[in-house]
């Protein structure tokens, strides 16, 4: 980016420069050319519009199928199929009548209340073991290591049924812990946490062990708060992968009370046998909220996903 | 004790609540996984008996199961490559913005933040044979379509779904791997008359390796794992019409927690054959990972 202005710029300076002001005191040749870059700019002018038109085009198709959501939400049951845009006649009974016949509130608490627990657990016991193998050498540790490392390669799907025989027997099942005991702690975040730790310079954490600092100390008050844009991006990724899991809230939670927001939206979806103004204001409930989060931290939270992406 | 020892105290301190949450809840039940999958295994039964690999054999001979895994390959194999595409073209156009970078990210991102379950049913609903979809083509006299209710368009639909879902996501990743380009190799391949094309396959594309290697697995391991969107989308939720649409890990959840008596060694049998797969993926991402570290 910064190159071709750059350039640009460079290629300005005769044009914009004191020779311009009387272009017939210039040569023939010297005056084409300056023609030629000049038809140059606008071409590129012209492409630069059509890149951001045709971005824009796309971007609006990415997002239609959200306002299609929101406006099928709004129409009454007897205008769902009307093709416009704007409901001709805009109601919010839609939404009453969802809210009416779900436990949506409770859901939405529900799903809060694990992504929220889940997430600060998952920052601080990733964190804590991060530290630890990056900057303890004890025996073991690199056992313990390729360990953890190794259960990153076993998917989800096949240890719901290990989990879910696990949750009988000890009564786990339609609770919270039932809901988020497998996430409490992640493997990805502790590999995560580990490469930024090692990043801390050994010299910060000896000179804390000389000024009297206890290792918890040490970690909690020195190390940690370098390492803080990581632990926003593990906490964003993670926070979002609970709010929006489903696999396992599904198969876990019995009772109506206890679903989370996409298990309640998912049951409540296939009962309303295809009464679609219904189906789009659940589904406006349950996507709105975050949309409107993401749009005002978009910054950070993209920054977060790349950074979990990318060291991950 | 020595300052050493008493590091090694702090450390295991420091460990041994993630090391046994990992070994109780990661590593035992993935032991426990193979177990099961020896076994036939209904939770209610008293018995248990071992039966060997006879869920494997029985495995080979289920042709829902075969569907299963086909259907499986058909949406890592349709997915990854046409998302990759589609999000790199998309990166390498996001890339050239100077404004409004924040607006359009937002708009080519918002799909990821969002439940599958929910955006699910709103593509179903545009996907009806009287949604939208079907109401814009019939302008131009085409359909109306069935989407969803045919069979051999049905898994096609939900892999567009799956697509527009995470295309943010891999828009992103490529934006900050072309960022990591430095630009004096535009510059130097732009001295030597490279053209757009050149430059793009002969510097950008190289260097970008990396990035692809790491969205290609994360790609394949994910849509390996594809479960939510069918269940949203297929007709009734059971990866129909005729399995069209079934996947391993919805069969895996159908045996397991919805068949009467529950099968749970046979569907464990099938989580197995999953994990073989996803293992068979990393092992050879590691290896195309080093050969790059040695290259460069």
């Amino acid at each position: 980016m910064t190159t071709s202005r750059v350039t640009r710029a460079e290629r300005a300076v005769p044009i914009g420069g004191d020779v311009v002001r009387r272009p017939d005191a210039l040569g023939a040749g010297t005056r084409a050319r300056y023609a030629t870059v000049g038809r140059r700019d606008t071409r590129r002018t012209l492409a630069r519009w059509f890149l951001y038109a045709i971005l824009l085009l796309g971007g609006l198709g990415m997002i239609f199928p959200f306002v299609w959501m929101i406006a099928s939400s709004l129409k009454r049951a007897a205008d769902i199929y009307s093709l416009s845009l704007i409901p001709p006649s805009p109601t919010l009974d839609n939404y009453r009548e969802v809210l009416q016949r779900t436990e949506y509130v409770r859901w939405f608490t529900n799903s809060l209340v694990v992504a929220a627990i889940t997430t600060v657990s998952v920052a601080f016991f990733d964190s804590l073991a991060g530290y630890t193998l990056a900057k303890f050498q004890f025996p073991g540790s690199f056992l313990i290591f390729i360990m953890i490392l190794s259960t990153l390669m076993v998917p989800t799907e096949m240890l719901v049924i290990p989990w879910y025989m696990m949750s009988i027997n000890l009564g786990w099942t339609d609770s919270y812990w039932g809901i988020m005991f497998p996430g409490v702690i992640s493997a990805f975040g502790v590999f995560l946490m580990r490469q930024f730790f090692m990043g801390v310079p050994n010299d910060l954490i000896d000179a804390a062990r000389l000024d009297g600092f206890s290792e918890f100390q040490i970690f909690w008050k020195i190390a940690l708060p370098l390492v803080k844009p990581a632990v926003a991006a593990l906490c964003i990724f993670t926070f979002l992968g609970n709010w929006n899991a489903y696999i396992w809230p599904l198969i876990v939670t019995r009772s109506e009370e206890m679903r989370t927001l996409p298990v309640g939206i998912a049951f409540f979806s296939s009962e309303a046998q295809s009464s679609f103004h219904l189906i789009m204001s659940a589904a406006a409930l349950a996507t709105v909220p975050v949309l409107v989060i993401f749009i005002i931290f978009q910054r950070q939270i993209i920054k977060g996903i790349v950074l979990t992406g990318l060291k991950g | 004790m020595t300052l050493e020892r008493r590091r090694w105290v702090w450390a295991y301190a420091f460990i041994a609540i993630p090391l046994l949450f990992f070994l109780s809840i990661r590593i035992g039940p993935t032991l426990f996984a193979f177990w099961v999958s020896l076994h036939q295994w209904d939770p209610i039964a008293i018995e248990r008996p071992y039966v060997g690999f006879d869920n494997f054999a029985a495995l080979s001979d289920d042709p829902v199961f075969w569907k299963a895994l086909r259907n499986t390959w058909i949406y890592v194999l349709i997915g990854v490559p046409v998302s990759l595409v589609v999000s790199l073209v998309i990166a390498l156009g996001l890339q050239r913005l100077t404004r409004y970078v924040g607006f359009y990210r937002v708009l080519y991102f918002a799909p990821y933040v969002t439940s599958l379950v929910a955006v699910g049913w709103v593509w179903r609903w545009m996907y009806m044979p009287n949604g939208i979809f079907n109401d814009v083509l019939g302008w131009t006299g085409l359909g109306p379509f069935n989407f969803l209710g045919t069979p051999d368009t049905a898994i096609y639909a939900i892999i567009a779904t799956t697509i527009w879902q995470a295309l943010g996501f891999q828009i992103i990743i490529f934006l900050a791997g072309l960022e990591s380009v430095p630009p004096v190799y535009h510059e130097a391949a732009a001295i030597d008359g490279a053209s757009g094309w050149q430059q793009f396959r002969d510097v950008t594309l190289p260097l970008l390796n990396p990035t692809l290697v790491f969205l290609v697995i994360t790609g394949v391991i994910s849509n390996l794992q594809v479960f939510t969107q069918v269940r949203a989308m297929s007709s009734q939720g059971t990866g129909g019409p005729l399995n069209s649409t079934i996947s391993i890990v919805l069969y895996v959840y159908q045996q397991a927690f919805q068949a009467l008596p529950s099968k749970m060694g046979y569907a464990s049998a099938m989580t197995v054959v999953l994990f073989l797969m996803i293992l068979v993926i990393t092992v050879f991402q590691l290896k195309v990972l080093s050969r790059n570290n040695n290259d460069y």
